[in-house]
């Protein structure tokens, strides 16, 4: 970390800043955890504790929202201060759309918890949900250490996820095909495995902030994409 | 024709130039693409006063038509490099300045120059403002007078149109009469701006212009001049690190007498190269 601001109060304010994103990110990662175990589980109550875990990352958000144009207003931050402001409410907006993620897993989850058909169609998006959540902690990690090249390294390695999503994609298929009564329960499965698979890429967005925190560069617009896309719809 | 001559305005022989020293080069730190011929080249300046040295080889270059603000602690040697521009520390015995300070190629460091000719390109309009204990109107011309002989009605033309190029006009045309010293302090200060620009120079210095004025007249100046540099190059000194972002188009960021970063503006606050310029524009220093 770089040196101390001779305005103390002002190390204090970035210092709760971060705090507030670890807190989001932490809420963010068991509201994303809690949302598979409840759909792999058929777990209706976990599924419900998930959607109301929602309303405290709303919360977080915005007071980092506040608290960012708040600084602003009061401090003209410059370089790297200011691109950890801004930085700060780029990556507080990414977790809370990851919070709404989660918890649209989970209304799935809580929807279908009854119907308990195939448990094996679940299995594709088990390992879906273990990247994505493997991913948001590593960002989160790279975050909290301002550590570009780790940050680098998750936005490259969402490539892998995308490509999950569409083997999860055919097996889905593949279960409609053989009995056309699993179709509800398996759309719902693919929305879930939409939602994980935009996990990922709010994930890739945070990389790409904190890359842009620590060096001041943005990593090209275009990231490397899953092996075949063409067969999602 | 040599340096000296360049600026000689009364057509004078000037002697044999001195031979250069010889100085250690160093390269300008120069923009990628410099948007605009440099107007002003600072190259490998020391400054000394008496023993102490005030610059320590200090690089720069002023773009034509841009301004360049100098940012950087107390004592960091940013007021003693404006001054060198128009050889200003010539008033003060004891204080001398080696290298190269180039206005249109010609060393205005140059000995034999004539420096109310150098002083009539490149203007100084100072911290407090100083109108002199005359109307306004005569605060204009008295300037001009130096240097040109005009009629009445070209005078008048000249006073009106420095009072409107420093965005003055309106608020003093019915009373030209009026002591310079009735004025604010903001009006005062746009007063020695339309000084200045009265001389009709190439390059005006702006020593922390605003200091010493209040938000509104600050505007006043900025605006100021974000218009002046369409006609002149522009070097500002400020202690207002949000006043060089909104001025300049370059800034020049000083430490103990040495350039450390110089840059286009934009990238000087959002991705400074040194480590110290960082620590200073964040707050961070010492």
């Amino acid at each position: 970390m770089v040196e101390h601001h001779t305005v103390k109060s002002f190390d204090a304010e970035l210092e709760l800043l971060g705090r507030h994103i670890s807190e989001m990110g932490g809420v963010a990662e068991k509201m994303l955890a809690d949302a598979m175990d409840a759909l792999a589980g058929m777990n209706a109550e976990l599924a419900h504790k998930v959607i109301a875990a929602d309303v405290r990352l709303d919360a977080l958000q915005r007071d980092v929202e506040e608290q960012t144009v708040s600084i602003i207003a009061r401090r003209q931050p410059v370089a790297v201060d200011l691109r950890e402001i801004i930085g700060a409410m780029r990556i507080a907006g990414d977790l809370e759309r990851v919070g709404d993620l989660a918890k649209n897993v989970a209304k799935r989850a809580a929807k279908i918890a009854g119907e308990g058909r195939i448990p094996r169609a679940v299995a594709g998006l088990k390992s879906m949900h273990e990247l994505a959540v493997m991913q948001l902690n590593d960002v989160l990690d790279a975050y909290a250490q301002r550590d570009a090249e780790r940050a680098k390294e998750v936005w490259l390695r969402d490539a892998q996820l995308d490509a999950l999503e569409d083997s999860v994609f055919r097996d889905l298929l593949t279960h409609m095909m053989e009995d056309p009564r699993n179709i509800t329960f398996c759309t719902h499965l693919l929305f879930c495995s939409k939602n994980l698979e935009r996990v990922g890429d709010h994930t890739t967005n945070i990389a790409e902030t904190v890359y842009y925190i620590v060096t001041g560069q943005s990593l090209p617009t275009e990231r490397p994409r899953g092996l075949d896309s063409s067969a999602l719809p | 024709m040599t340096d000296a001559e360049a600026f000689n305005a009364n057509g004078q022989t000037a002697p044999e130039p001195a031979p250069a020293p010889a100085a250690p080069v160093r390269p300008a730190p120069v923009a990628h693409t410099p948007p605009a011929p440099e107007k002003m080249t600072v190259r490998n300046l020391d400054f000394y006063y008496g023993d102490h040295k005030a610059l320590k080889s200090v690089c720069v270059p002023l773009y034509d038509r841009h301004v360049t603000a100098f940012i950087g602690p107390s004592g960091c040697g940013k007021s003693t490099l404006l001054r060198v521009l128009n050889r200003m520390y010539d008033l003060y015995p004891g204080q001398r300045a080696e290298g190269d300070v180039l206005l249109d190629g010609a060393n205005v460091l140059d000995p034999r120059l004539d420096l109310n000719a150098l002083r009539a390109k490149v203007g100084m309009v100072f911290q407090k403002p100083t109108p002199f204990p005359m109307s306004i109107y005569e605060n204009i011309a008295f300037g001009v007078r130096l240097y040109e002989k005009l009629g009445k009605a070209d005078m008048d033309e000249r006073v009106e149109k420095a009072l409107r190029g420093a965005a003055i006009w309106e608020e003093v045309k019915d009373k030209l009469g009026a002591s310079g010293l009735s004025l604010s302090g903001g009006q005062q200060q746009r007063i020695c701006i339309a000084r200045t620009v009265a001389i009709q120079p190439e390059v005006i210095l702006f020593d922390e212009p605003c200091s010493a004025l209040d938000p509104i007249s600050t505007a006043k100046v900025e605006e100021l001049i974000d218009e002046l540099r369409h006609n002149y190059t522009i070097a500002i000194v400020t202690h207002n690190m949000q006043q060089a972002v909104r001025v300049s188009q370059y800034t020049a960021f000083m430490y103990l007498g040495e350039m450390v970063e110089f840059g286009e503006t934009n990238g000087i606050f959002t991705i400074p190269r040194e480590r110290r310029t960082q620590d200073y524009i964040t707050g961070r220093f010492g």
